[in-house]
């Protein structure tokens, strides 16, 4: 404690003189194997280069034992009831067409091992930047000719459950360049710009302040590779993008609309900031 | 002419709601060299107990979210995110914390604090948040006089 205060006397010490270099993040306080059912997922790795971190971290690595234990069996983690429900829902004939997923992906949820890896990624047959929402939406709208699920709910949700789950201990290595270069950089400059009444931007807890304590939580560097998170708050899998809608609201700022453009842009500039961290979602945070 | 009427008794309700007579209004806190404000925002002494209840409020001060304070060890949970204010009053005059308080972005470049006493303008502020203060003027003084009793 005697340090921690030292040690912010002079981080005031230099604020005040002007020579501070922004504050990071210090890492998590011990590196733990990251090992769900047999399958080794890498939970540190080496920062990008377009990071001005040294390493990243699964947020995995900052949470209580407690919390860490619920996602290291399958049994235990509480969002395989929704990825239960899915697996369901992908076996079963909705819409128009008379289709299920299983009509065309015969191989069935597994034919999408490594496709939460590269997520966001440029569709060029729709011009636009695809999640993994948008490719199920996609199918069900135009193969399907069912309602498109709606953005941050169950079904939606633990579908993306079903299929990340699929790349399990896969390596994260979205493309930031080519068509996607400007939609990164827009995600890049959503990350950094302070907002809200509270005047905080994304990088104020996540790069500058990754593994300090926030009343009782340890903030994490937001990493995604853990999503769909089921959350121990409110009991259910929650989508990147609802997560984000609730930071901008803590920040006191009018969020985006998940699904819109902007937050796809940020999914895919945050998505970028853990290239080299394994897949583990569906995960499971406080 | 009724609703004009109507507006302007608004617009001096929404005055006094932001600036009460003899309030400096956010936008005219006058700062020092050092990032200090020495004259009191109010010229009415703080309550240090209201002080205290300001600084638990998770709508207001929030301070425990980032801020240890021993002496008020029964509030659970207090973060690590800025210094512990464990005898701020010994290290900072009351017109440096004063500053800190109303504006710290203005005292330490760079920081994460919000500024507690200026009007909202970012971008994407919250409608109902758009140019209000997180705190108003007495409650800056409020949170002041019970920091100036952190002596060590």
């Amino acid at each position: 404690m005697k340090n921690i205060t030292l040690s912010a006397v002079i981080a005031t010490g230099f604020a005040l003189v002007g020579t501070a270099a922004l504050a990071e993040g210090q890492p998590p306080a011990e590196i733990k194997p990251l090992v769900i059912d047999g399958i080794n997922i890498v939970a540190e790795a080496q920062a990008p280069s377009h990071m001005d971190i040294p390493a990243i971290y699964s947020g995995w690595e900052f949470r209580a034992e407690e919390t860490q234990v619920l996602q290291l069996d399958d049994f235990d983690n509480p969002g395989m009831l929704e990825v239960d429900a899915a697996r369901e829902a992908f076996n079963t004939v909705d819409g128009a067409a008379g289709k299920s997923c299983a009509s065309c992906h015969e191989g069935g949820p597994e034919e999408f091992k490594g496709l939460a890896a590269v997520l966001p990624r440029w569709n060029p047959d729709q011009n636009a930047l695809y999640t993994m929402e948008d490719y199920i939406n996609y199918c069900r709208t135009a193969r399907m000719q069912a309602e498109a699920w709606p953005w941050g709910k169950t079904q939606l949700n633990g579908m993306v459950g079903l299929l990340n789950l699929q790349s399990r201990g896969e390596i994260r290595n979205v493309a930031i360049d080519g068509p996607v270069a400007d939609l990164w950089q827009q995600g890049h400059d959503i990350y950094y710009v302070k907002q809200g009444q509270l005047g905080m931007s994304c990088s104020s807890c996540h790069e500058e302040n990754y593994g300090v304590r926030i009343r009782a939580e340890i903030l994490s560097q937001g990493q995604t590779t853990g999503f769909p998170v089921y959350r121990l708050k409110n009991a259910h899998l929650n989508s990147v993008e609802n997560r984000f809608k609730g930071c901008m609201k803590n920040m006191r700022a009018e969020p985006y609309k998940p699904g819109g453009p902007e937050f796809h842009a940020l999914e895919l500039y945050v998505a970028s900031r853990g290239n080299g961290l394994g897949i583990e979602g569906p995960s499971v945070r406080n | 002419m009724k609703n004009s009427i109507l507006l302007t008794a608004c617009a001096s309700v929404a005055m006094m709601a932001t600036a009460a007579l003899g309030e400096v209004a956010p936008g005219d806190v006058v700062f020092d060299d050092n990032g200090g404000v020495p004259v009191s925002l109010t010229g009415v002494p703080g309550d240090p107990a209201n002080g205290q209840k300001t600084m638990i409020n998770r709508k207001k001060g929030n301070c425990f979210a980032c801020h240890v304070v021993s002496a008020m060890s029964d509030v659970p949970f207090h973060g690590l995110v800025g210094p512990s204010l464990d005898g701020v009053a010994s290290r900072y005059d009351e017109a440096f914390i004063r500053g800190i308080l109303v504006n710290a972005k203005h005292t330490f470049d760079g920081t994460i604090m919000p500024a507690m006493y200026v009007p909202a303008t970012l971008p994407r502020t919250m409608k109902k948040f758009q140019g209000t203060t997180i705190l108003s003027a007495q409650e800056v003084e409020d949170v002041l006089s019970y920091l100036e009793t952190l002596k060590e």
